[in-house]
């Protein structure tokens, strides 16, 4: 049948029709709506499939990993810097290898339209070892979801899958299977020793997966994703990977590209094919969504005749996503441009909503921090980070989640006072709370401030992991009653809010203080949901 | 058939449900659909857009080509301005007239509105005064989408149609309001 799918949904239906047992992620843009849509499944809730939210990544990938231990398919889905989180057992898992189906589901952001950086993840797929599927349309990442944990089981290796936000937030019509596969029953296949890293067993583990790749090339050379099309004209050949495959064929609309294209959806790369090009044509142009993953190792290893053009040459820009246009200019093909751009339009960046309680949370912040003009407030990932924008203009760093407080402590160590920390709840549950453990232990002289708006906003508003036991939680790490405090961050609270502030970046040691208000967005939700009831 | 749409507004306008509505009556005539869509911060009260591309042939980009849209359906007057290098030559431009000022900078309206009518093919609507003269308020984007239904080279009546599947869990009520203001639309279309 027949389903118009967002990219992130055709994945997700492709895994539940794969006889998927569990998803295993943390909200992040643009993977979220692949484990949102498991979620809201009649189908998977049929079936029992696991769906709930981790705090963080690595939880995922390692429930995911214990998950394929015991023989089932297991999907873990992030953003591509949640893939840093989970680094450690992402990697490991090429060493233990799978024995149920597992699939790594990675959503890059080129040009960073929700992210701190455009890191590319088929970096990550190479020096673990780990076969990498790109799919360059939803069809085929519906389709590949199947033939991923199919292969997973076959090489007993985990399969990374990765999409960029392109692919992962556009909707087409996608041809989907009638029935889900059953899903595996419960196994004890898995061999200790090949599970237990410990350094004798590894080392034999290392020599296998290493033995596997030039088996997993050859597969590679032969697999369907990986397609080699000749054409009349050699002064040029094109490789294409992903999304970007899609970008070249839109400048040849009736599909008569006169150079030979050599699409690429599988890694690691067919290095067969690519001497194939490069021995038949004169250029070579490659086109690939991300960093130079392909360019650079077509650049190491194929010393051929051919002349390399791409993203390190300057034909294709060095960063940022690619679109039609750029593939045509790189092409030497003509705009179609018809109008300028409007000299008169401004910028219109996000903002946070109007009655949201982070806007209360630093309206106090700045009313205090005009007393100490040499305050720092260590911001985080979330809505929040907003505030770095005007009005506020209210932090002064945000890195990676949960670097508020241990940056707030090491500028304290380094000297700094007043050092502030502002997280969310969310974020802090995902990776502050080792921080603050730190900062217990060492009493630091740092002002917490975790803003709970009762869920994961900036994603669209899923559960946030700690709800309702921050208390309990800051407490637990040894964070001292009397320097705990909650607070409602409505305007009516202004002074008592502000005089605690200040109470708590005078006395020298940890404080934590936290805002607690519904975010506006679930709160309009769930005004609407009772309405309806 | 080949039709290039960008959907354009300001976080929270609502231009999904535009989308929704033509996807569905694509849906029904087979024909090939890619959407593009932006979630995540953005959403935030800043600028969105969304690419929409219906075509009888296979469709590669998700993403329109400059000078490759027919139609730049805007909820917001300066952001249809936004995507100008988007359009073709011949293309059209329905909007709204009200302008959303949630920036500092927000150039003066009526610059905005004659750069607006520089362009040949333009409608520009008070969609949300009309949808109230109507009492249809909550149905303001579908007069937009009304306004856009030839050049759409969508059939009236498939819209139609496709407001009665979207909105038919909604029951008749929302169903009528949203019919009555595809109608004020089409009776807009120059």
């Amino acid at each position: 049948m027949k389903r118009l799918l967002l990219g992130d949904q055709a994945i997700a239906q492709g895994a539940i029709d794969a006889g998927l047992s569990g998803v295993y992620a943390y909200p992040g843009t643009p993977s979220t709506e692949i484990t949102e849509y498991i979620q809201d499944s009649p189908q998977a809730r049929e079936r029992g499939i696991h769906s709930r939210w981790s705090a963080n990544e690595k939880t995922a990938m390692e429930a995911a990993l214990g998950m394929s231990f015991m023989g089932k398919r297991a999907l873990v889905c992030m953003k591509h810097v949640g893939l840093n989180v989970c680094a450690d057992p992402f990697v490991n898992s090429g060493m233990t290898g799978t024995n149920g189906g597992l699939v790594v589901l990675v959503a890059d952001d080129p040009s960073m339209h929700s992210s701190q950086d455009e890191q590319d993840s088929r970096f990550y797929g190479k020096f673990a070892m780990v076969p990498t599927f790109e799919p360059s349309n939803q069809q085929e990442a519906y389709d590949m979801m199947s033939v991923a944990f199919d292969f997973s089981e076959k090489m007993g290796l985990p399969v990374l899958m990765r999409v960029t936000t392109r692919m992962a937030h556009s909707r087409a019509v996608v041809e989907i299977a009638d029935t889900p596969k059953d899903q595996n029953a419960l196994n004890y296949n898995a061999k200790a020793s090949n599970w237990v890293l410990l350094p004798a067993f590894a080392r034999k583990r290392n020599e296998i997966v290493t033995a596997q790749q030039p088996i997993l090339e050859q597969i590679a050379v032969e697999s369907p994703y990986n397609k080699y099309v000749d054409a009349s004209n050699h002064q040029l050949g094109i490789i294409a990977s992903g999304i970007a495959y899609n970008y070249l064929m839109e400048c040849y609309p009736n599909g008569d590209c006169p150079y030979p294209v050599l699409k690429i959806s599988q890694y690691p790369i067919p290095k067969k094919l690519i001497r194939r090009m490069t021995d038949d044509c004169e250029t070579v142009l490659i086109a690939e969504e991300g960093q130079p993953f392909i360019e650079d190792q077509v650049r190491g290893v194929m010393p051929g005749n051919a002349v390399i053009k791409g993203r390190l040459t300057g034909e294709l820009p060095r960063t940022g996503e690619l679109n039609p246009d750029l593939l045509k200019a790189a092409l030497g093909l003509p705009t179609d441009e018809a109008y300028k751009t409007c000299e008169d339009v401004a910028p219109r960046p996000p903002a946070l909503c109007q009655g949201c309680g982070h806007r209360d949370v630093y309206t106090a912040l700045n009313q205090v921090l005009l007393d100490y003009p040499n305050a720092r407030v260590f911001g985080d990932i979330g809505c929040y980070t907003l505030g770095f924008l005007p009005p506020y203009k209210a932090i002064h760093s945000c890195v990676d989640m949960g670097a508020s407080i241990t940056m707030a402590k090491g500028a304290s160590d380094a000297g700094q006072w007043p050092a502030i920390a502002m997280i969310g709840d969310s974020t802090f549950t995902h990776s502050g709370m080792t921080g603050l453990l730190d900062a217990a232990n060492e009493n630091a002289n740092i002002v917490v401030i975790i803003s709970d708006n009762l869920t994961t906003a900036m994603t669209g508003g899923q559960d946030s992991a700690g709800t309702n036991k921050f208390e309990a939680i800051c407490r637990a790490l040894g964070v001292s009653d009397e320097h705990l405090h909650v607070v409602n961050p409505i305007p009516k609270n202004m002074p008592e809010i502000t005089a605690i502030l200040k109470q708590e970046i005078e006395y020298e040691g940890l404080s934590v203080i936290i805002p607690r208000r519904e975010c506006m967005q679930t709160l309009q939700r769930h005004l609407k949901q009772k309405k309806a009831k | 058939m080949k039709t290039d749409i960008i959907l354009c507004g300001v976080g929270g306008q609502g231009i999904l449900s535009i989308a929704t509505i033509i996807g569905e009556a694509a849906m029904k005539e087979n024909l090939y659909i890619k959407q593009a869509e932006v979630h995540g911060m953005s959403q935030r009260g800043g600028d969105v857009q969304s690419n929409l591309r219906l075509s009888s042939e296979p469709i590669h980009s998700d993403l329109i080509p400059l000078g490759g849209a027919d139609v730049i359906i805007s909820m917001e007057p300066m952001e249809a301005l936004r995507y100008l290098p988007f359009l073709k030559k011949d293309g059209w431009i329905i909007t709204s007239s009200t302008p959303f000022i949630n920036i500092p900078n927000y150039p003066d309206v009526e610059v905005i509105k004659s750069d607006l009518q520089k362009i040949g093919n333009v409608i520009l609507l008070d969609i949300e005064q009309q949808a109230k003269d109507a009492g249809v308020p909550r149905s303001a984007n579908v007069i937009l989408l009304g306004a856009a239904q030839k050049a759409l080279g969508i059939e009236y009546e498939k819209l139609e149609d496709a407001i009665r599947r979207v909105f038919g869990r909604k029951g008749d009520a929302v169903v009528d309001a949203n019919i009555k203001a595809l109608s004020i639309g089409k009776a807009a279309q120059k």
